[in-house]
């Protein structure tokens, strides 16, 4: 069985965002960039499930610039056996990476597809269900726990007011929550052997998808900050202060 | 045309998370049809019928439906989709597992987690864990929108809208429920209350969070929350979590107690209208953003908090 991990290229998930002043965006020039941290956490499921004996090939892909290689070459150092660089120029909304991501399936073949549940820098959390839906396939959202059997994986969810589990028929998509798993470390021998693993690169352009973007941002702006604070000396302060505002009775 | 709400619901009641989207649709200026997907809970389309500037309820009553799974859910909303020009869920982990696959379906880009309907087709929605909010136009054929509900008022009561069956598209089957495990409390609902306690880590156990948080959060009538340093910790459920990636809340006063503050916790409270900080570390973010800080030892304080809460309630409460 084989398995497919997109991963995205994001702002380290420490680096604090500056919008640029001219409104276009975020300003993303020398900033760490890293691999979102829900993709982490997708790559480990995925080596997880092949050292269990369950899976026979991991296959990373990711969509963007060339500098995703590094990206793709982190999965490979954490376990992935090969990788996929889809070349685009421009962003790419969520339902053209869908569609990039449904040629790619083609080509390939997996049994299932292990996404994050968003990416820490857009927040959209579409990419997974929407690739789910151009494939037919059944969708495991906010996956806390995997388990994986010869043509069912069932699968324990995340929601609101707690957990739910499922089954769903193979192949399928799957989306990771934070509680999944801890991402291991990728070591020096292990990055090193990753540089010789195989890296293939392919131009969006040549997929025949048409992936111009279908929303336009017109700003990006900082939040309203909120005004400063004061400290209180005990509680018998605070609370004074909460029945001010009419809250504490 | 019309826009079409996708209800949020156990099945039984309508969840606060439909009021509230329904105040963002109904901004997109046309009228809303409500759509209740669920297994013989007629209860919950006449909840859904009275909320007030609601044309019509659209009541699907099949077992298909009865766990919200995705893939007949959308199959669903897909086969109603002719008739509307937007469809628009609440950004609950049941909204959100739904609508962007619907949006492929439809080859539609859905513009999530809004927080302000500027124009019909102009909305602002949070990025990078609400460091930035981006102003994004949507010129699709249809618009799909998941809306963050902590932004918008819950529509009141008053209406009562005529409910239509609708029946399904045909279930895929490539998805089957198992069970689930749902907490069940007194608590008001985490997303939705007026008063939110929130420890982290700092709190070092289960028990503390039940034996300190718990009574301040009961004499406020508050719920109760957590960073993700507690949940991943094991001090509290999974569905406590407040930030990015957890709940997002904006209640009217927000106390956290030992949370340092890290952006994505933030993301998922920052725009509570009072917020409280209780924390030994005087550097602490969170205290760059409080309205009111208290440097201390939780463990002595919340105490005290309680004893003081208790002190003032009228007689008869505690």
């Amino acid at each position: 069985m084989k398995i497919l991990v997109p991963v995205k290229r994001v702002l380290d998930y420490n680096a604090k965002p500056r919008v640029k002043t001219d409104g276009s965006g975020v300003d993303l020039s020398n900033v760490k960039m890293s691999m979102n941290p829900f993709d982490e956490i997708a790559v480990e499921e995925a080596v997880r499930l092949k050292e269990k004996g369950l899976v026979t090939e991991v296959v990373a892909v990711s969509i963007g610039d060339t500098k995703a290689q590094e990206t793709l070459r982190t999965a490979l150092a954490m376990g992935a056996d090969r990788a996929i660089l889809v070349t685009a120029e421009e962003k790419v909304e969520p339902l053209g990476v869908a569609k990039l991501l449904a040629k790619i399936i083609e080509e390939e073949a997996p049994a299932l597809v292990i996404l994050g549940k968003q990416a820490i820098d857009e927040d959209n959390n579409q990419t997974g269900q929407m690739l789910a839906g151009l494939l037919g396939w059944g969708q495991a959202t906010f996956a806390s726990k995997v388990e994986l059997s010869a043509d069912v994986v069932r699968v324990t969810r995340e929601i609101d007011g707690g957990l739910e589990t499922n089954s769903y028929r193979l192949p399928a998509i799957i989306t990771t929550d934070l509680r999944l798993n801890e991402p291991r470390y990728a070591s020096l021998p292990n990055i090193m052997k990753a540089k010789s693993k195989p890296l293939v690169q392919k131009a969006a352009a040549d997929l025949g998808v048409d992936v111009a973007p279908r929303l336009t941002t017109l700003k990006v702006f900082e939040p309203a900050k909120r005004a400063a604070g004061v400290k209180v000396a005990n509680v018998d302060e605070l609370v004074s202060k909460l029945r001010s505002i009419g809250i504490a009775k | 045309m019309t826009t079409l709400l996708i209800a949020e619901h156990d099945n039984s009641s309508l969840k606060d998370a439909t009021a509230k989207a329904l105040t963002a649709a109904k901004e997109l200026g046309a009228p809303v049809h409500i759509l209740v997907a669920c297994e013989g809970a007629r209860a919950v389309a006449d909840a859904a019928g009275k909320l007030a500037g609601v044309e019509k309820v659209l009541l699907a009553d099949d077992p298909a439906y009865g766990h919200a799974l995705a893939e007949p859910l959308a199959a669903l909303i897909v086969s109603l989709a002719d008739g509307y020009d937007a469809i628009v869920a609440p950004s609950t982990t049941a909204g959100k597992n739904v609508l962007p696959r619907v949006a492929a379906l439809l080859d539609v880009m859905q513009v999530s987690d809004v927080i302000k309907v500027v124009s019909p087709d102009t909305f602002e929605r949070p990025i990078y864990a609400g460091n930035a909010i981006q102003t994004v136009q949507s010129t699709e054929a249809k618009r799909l929108l998941t809306i963050r509900t902590a932004s918008f008022a819950a529509a009141g009561e008053g209406g009562s809208a005529a409910i239509e069956i609708v029946s399904g598209a045909a279930n895929p089957g490539s998805s089957r429920f198992k069970g689930e495990q749902v907490a069940k409390s007194d608590r008001p609902e985490l997303a939705s209350a007026k008063i939110v306690v929130s420890g982290g880590r700092a709190l070092g156990s289960a028990e503390n969070f039940a034996k300190v948080i718990a009574p301040v959060a009961d004499k406020l009538g508050a719920a109760m929350g957590a960073s993700r340093a507690a949940v991943d910790a094991g001090y509290a459920p999974n569905d406590w979590q407040v930030g990015q990636t957890g709940k997002i809340v904006a209640p009217e006063l927000y106390i956290a107690v030992g949370i340092s503050g890290a952006i994505q916790h933030l993301a998922g409270m920052k725009d509570s209208k009072v917020i409280v900080a209780i924390n030994k570390d005087e550097e602490a973010p969170i205290f760059r953003i409080a309205d009111y800080g208290l440097v201390g030892d939780l463990f002595e304080i919340l105490p005290q908090l309680d004893r003081e809460l208790q002190a003032t309630l009228p007689e008869g409460k505690s």
